[in-house]
C-alpha cells in the first residue's frame, strides 16, 4: 500500500505553482472552475489508488 | 381500436366468497396484480400452494412505465414459465450512446456474454409484460392449478393478528371479508396495505420532475439507447430515447423541480417539445403521456408478522437502471420457496425473516446505485455540476472519464453475503459464483442449465462423483451431474482452476454452499442453514 507522499515532491516547484496559476490566467470563474474539475480528474486517474485518493481527499478537507 | 390496456384483461367476476356466512380462509392472498404480485402468485401456484390475487383495477399498466427487463428477471420468468414470448415480443439492444450538449460524445457496447440463454435486457411495454404473465395464470388454471385472479376488488382495511390476516373488500357487489393465513401485498409505491398497517417508507425525494412521452412512429433511428445530457432541445436537462416494439418510442425528458405540472401535460406543449428532438419533419402519434417525480426508499422490514410487502411496496428506487420491476421479480423469487417450506412446516418461521434481511440488503444495493445515478443526471450543487460536466467534457477523448459517466447502472442481481443462510465456501473456485450469488447460466448436454435448476434444493456435481437421492427435515435434493468438460462456458463460470466441484442451489437459484469434494453431512448441514434450521 503506497501513503499519499506529503513531502516535497515537485523539481522547480516555483515553476509549477506559476504554470497552475497561469492555466487559470484571464479565465472567467466558471472556465476557472471546469478546468480545476478536469484537472482534478485527470490526476485523480492517473493515481489510481483509491487509498491514496482517500488520504488526499481526507487531508484536501482537514484544515 | 383499443389499445391492450384499455381492456379489461381480468373483468369482475361475483365469487362465491362473497356470499360465505363467515369469512373463507385462503391459505394466501396476493394484493396486487402487476408484474410482482403476478409474480409471486404464479410461483405459489406452480408449487400448488392455493392464491389468490385482488386487484381494485382490471386491466394491465397503463401506459408502458417499466420498459427495461434484464437478464435475471428473465431467467425467473422462464421459471415462471412466461419468459420466452416476452423475449420473442421485447426488443433486444446493445448499443448506447451518450450526448453532452451538441455533441455525441462517445459509444458503448454491452457485450453481453456469450453461452446464456437470455439476452442483457430487452425492452418491452410493461403491458405486454402483464398481459403474458395474465396468460400464465389462464394456462396454470386451465392445467387445474389453484390460482384466483378477482378484479376489482379493493382492499379497503387489513387487520393483522397472531396466525392470520383479515381483509374488509369492496366490489360492486358490496363489501365481503376474506381471512388469509399469509398477505403478500405488491400495491406499489403508494401501498394501501403500508399505509392502513402504519409501517414507515423511509428515504430520500429527489426534487425533479421528468416528462414520459411514447410516441408511435416509423424512424430510422437504430435500436440502442440514447442518453443526452444538457441538448439544446433540452437546455439544462437531461433526454432519453429507447426503442420498444411495434414501433414505440420512448422518450423521457427532465422538466426540472419548479415546473406547472398541468401545462406540461398539455398535448400543445408536449408536441413542441418533441419536435425540437426528433426533428421538425418527424411524423409520430403520442401513445401515453405522464410526468413522474420519484423516491428511494424503502421499508425498515419487508415483513410484518404475518404480511409479506415485495417490489415497490417495499422499496422504491429511481428509474434509472431498471432496478423497480427488476428488483421486485428477486423478491419474488426469493420469497416463494421460504413460504412454500414454512407453510408445509418444513422450516421454521424464522425462514421468512431472511427474506426481509436479503431484500433489503438487494434493496440497499439498487438505492445506492439509482441515487449515484441521479446525482450525476441531476446534480444537486454547483459543485457537483461542475464535476459532472468535467465528466461528460473529458470523456469523448479520454476513455478513463467514460467508466464515471453514469446515466443509469443497468439492474443486476446482487449477491447475498453475509447472509445467514450462506453455507461454507470453498476456495479456489470462482468469485462469482460465491455462497449467496445468482447461479450463472451455461450450456450442457440437456441443454441450459437454469432450465433444469429452481424449485427445489439441487446438488451440481460437476466433475465429481455424488449420491443421489439426498434429503434432510423432509427436504429432498436432487443430484445434477454434469463432466466437467461439459461446455467451456460451465467450466470457466462453476470450476475456474478446479478440476470439479458440487454446489448446493437454492429453490431459487442462488448458490447455498460449495465444496471440491463430496461430504454427504457438511451438504445437509448447509441444506438446514439454507433453510434457517441450525445447521453448522
Amino acid at each position: 500500500m503506497t501513503d499519499l507522499i506529503t513531502t516535497p515532491n515537485i523539481i522547480d516547484a516555483d515553476d509549477f505553482y506559476a504554470d497552475l496559476l497561469a492555466l487559470h490566467d484571464g479565465q472567467s470563474k466558471e472556465r476557472s472552475d471546469a478546468i480545476n474539475a478536469r484537472l482534478i480528474l485527470l490526476l485523480a486517474n492517473h493515481i489510481g489508488d483509491r487509498e491514496v485518493l482517500a488520504q488526499a481527499m481526507r487531508d484536501a478537507a482537514k484544515p | 381500436m383499443k389499445k391492450i390496456f384499455e381492456v379489461p384483461m381480468y373483468a369482475y367476476e361475483k365469487s362465491p366468497d362473497q356470499d360465505a356466512s363467515t369469512p373463507v380462509r385462503h391459505p394466501v392472498v396476493v394484493i396486487g396484480a402487476g408484474p410482482i404480485g403476478l409474480g409471486i402468485a404464479i410461483d405459489l401456484a406452480q408449487h400448488d400452494v392455493p392464491v389468490v390475487i385482488l386487484d381494485d383495477n382490471d386491466k394491465v399498466s397503463f401506459g408502458s412505465r417499466a420498459i427495461c427487463f434484464a437478464k435475471r428477471p428473465l431467467e425467473i420468468l422462464d421459471r415462471l414459465g412466461c419468459g420466452e414470448p416476452m423475449v420473442e415480443k421485447g426488443v433486444l439492444w446493445n448499443v448506447g450512446k451518450v450526448f453532452f450538449d451538441e455533441d455525441e460524445t462517445y459509444k458503448f457496447n454491452l457485450l453481453d456474454e456469450d453461452g446464456h440463454k437470455n439476452p442483457a435486457f430487452i425492452n418491452l411495454q410493461q403491458y405486454y409484460f402483464e398481459q403474458y404473465m395474465v396468460d400464465r395464470v389462464r394456462a396454470l388454471q386451465a392445467e387445474g392449478k389453484p390460482i384466483q385472479l378477482r378484479g376489482k376488488n379493493k382492499v379497503e382495511a387489513v387487520g393483522q393478528h397472531d396466525d392470520h390476516v383479515t381483509l374488509e373488500i369492496s366490489t360492486e357487489d358490496g363489501p365481503y371479508i376474506l381471512e388469509a393465513d399469509w398477505l403478500i401485498a405488491c400495491d406499489g409505491a403508494n401501498s394501501p396495505t403500508r399505509r392502513m398497517l402504519g409501517l414507515d417508507f423511509e428515504g430520500r425525494v429527489f426534487e425533479d420532475n421528468f416528462l414520459i412521452a411514447d410516441v408511435v412512429m416509423e424512424a430510422d433511428f437504430p435500436t440502442e439507447r440514447w442518453f443526452w445530457f444538457d441538448p439544446p432541445f433540452n437546455r439544462g436537462q437531461s433526454a432519453l430515447l429507447h426503442k420498444q416494439p411495434d414501433n414505440v418510442w420512448r422518450i423521457d425528458l427532465q422538466l426540472g423541480w419548479d415546473i406547472d405540472r398541468e401545462h406540461e401535460m398539455k398535448h400543445e406543449n408536449i408536441i413542441p417539445r418533441l419536435h425540437a428532438m426528433l426533428g421538425e419533419d418527424a411524423k409520430f402519434e403520442l401513445e401515453w403521456v405522464s410526468i413522474y417525480t420519484f423516491q428511494c426508499r424503502r421499508m425498515e422490514a419487508f415483513r410484518k408478522g404475518r404480511t409479506l410487502f415485495a417490489g415497490d411496496a417495499a422499496h422504491q428506487v429511481s428509474p434509472f437502471g431498471a432496478r423497480g420491476a427488476n428488483s421486485g421479480l428477486q423478491d419474488t423469487d426469493n420469497l416463494a420457496w421460504k413460504l412454500k417450506l414454512v407453510m408445509d412446516g418444513k422450516a421454521p418461521d424464522a425462514l421468512l425473516d431472511t427474506y426481509s434481511d436479503e431484500r433489503v440488503y438487494g434493496a440497499d444495493e439498487n438505492i445506492m446505485n439509482s441515487t449515484r445515478s441521479t446525482d450525476f443526471i441531476t446534480p444537486k450543487s454547483d459543485i457537483s455540476r461542475i464535476f459532472r460536466n468535467a465528466v461528460l467534457d473529458l470523456a469523448g477523448q479520454y476513455e478513463f472519464a467514460r467508466p464515471l459517466v453514469n446515466s443509469g447502472r443497468l439492474s443486476v442481481p446482487c449477491t447475498y453475503d453475509g447472509s445467514v443462510l450462506n453455507g461454507p465456501d470453498a476456495e479456489g473456485l470462482p468469485d462469482a459464483l460465491r455462497p449467496g450469488a445468482t447461479a450463472l447460466d451455461a450450456p450442457t448436454k440437456d441443454g441450459w442449465l437454469l432450465d433444469r435448476l429452481g424449485d427445489k434444493f439441487q446438488l451440481l456435481a460437476i466433475g465429481i462423483e455424488a449420491e443421489d437421492e439426498l434429503n434432510t427435515c423432509g427436504i429432498d435434493i436432487e443430484t445434477i451431474r454434469l463432466a466437467a468438460d461439459e461446455s467451456p462456458e460451465l467450466a470457466n463460470r462453476y470450476l475456474g482452476d478446479a478440476k470439479g466441484a458440487i454446489y448446493l442451489m437454492r429453490p431459487d437459484q442462488h448458490v447455498a454452499a460449495r465444496w471440491i469434494r463430496f461430504d454427504k453431512n457438511a451438504i445437509l448441514d448447509a441444506v438446514k442453514t439454507a433453510t434457517a434450521q441450525g445447521g453448522k
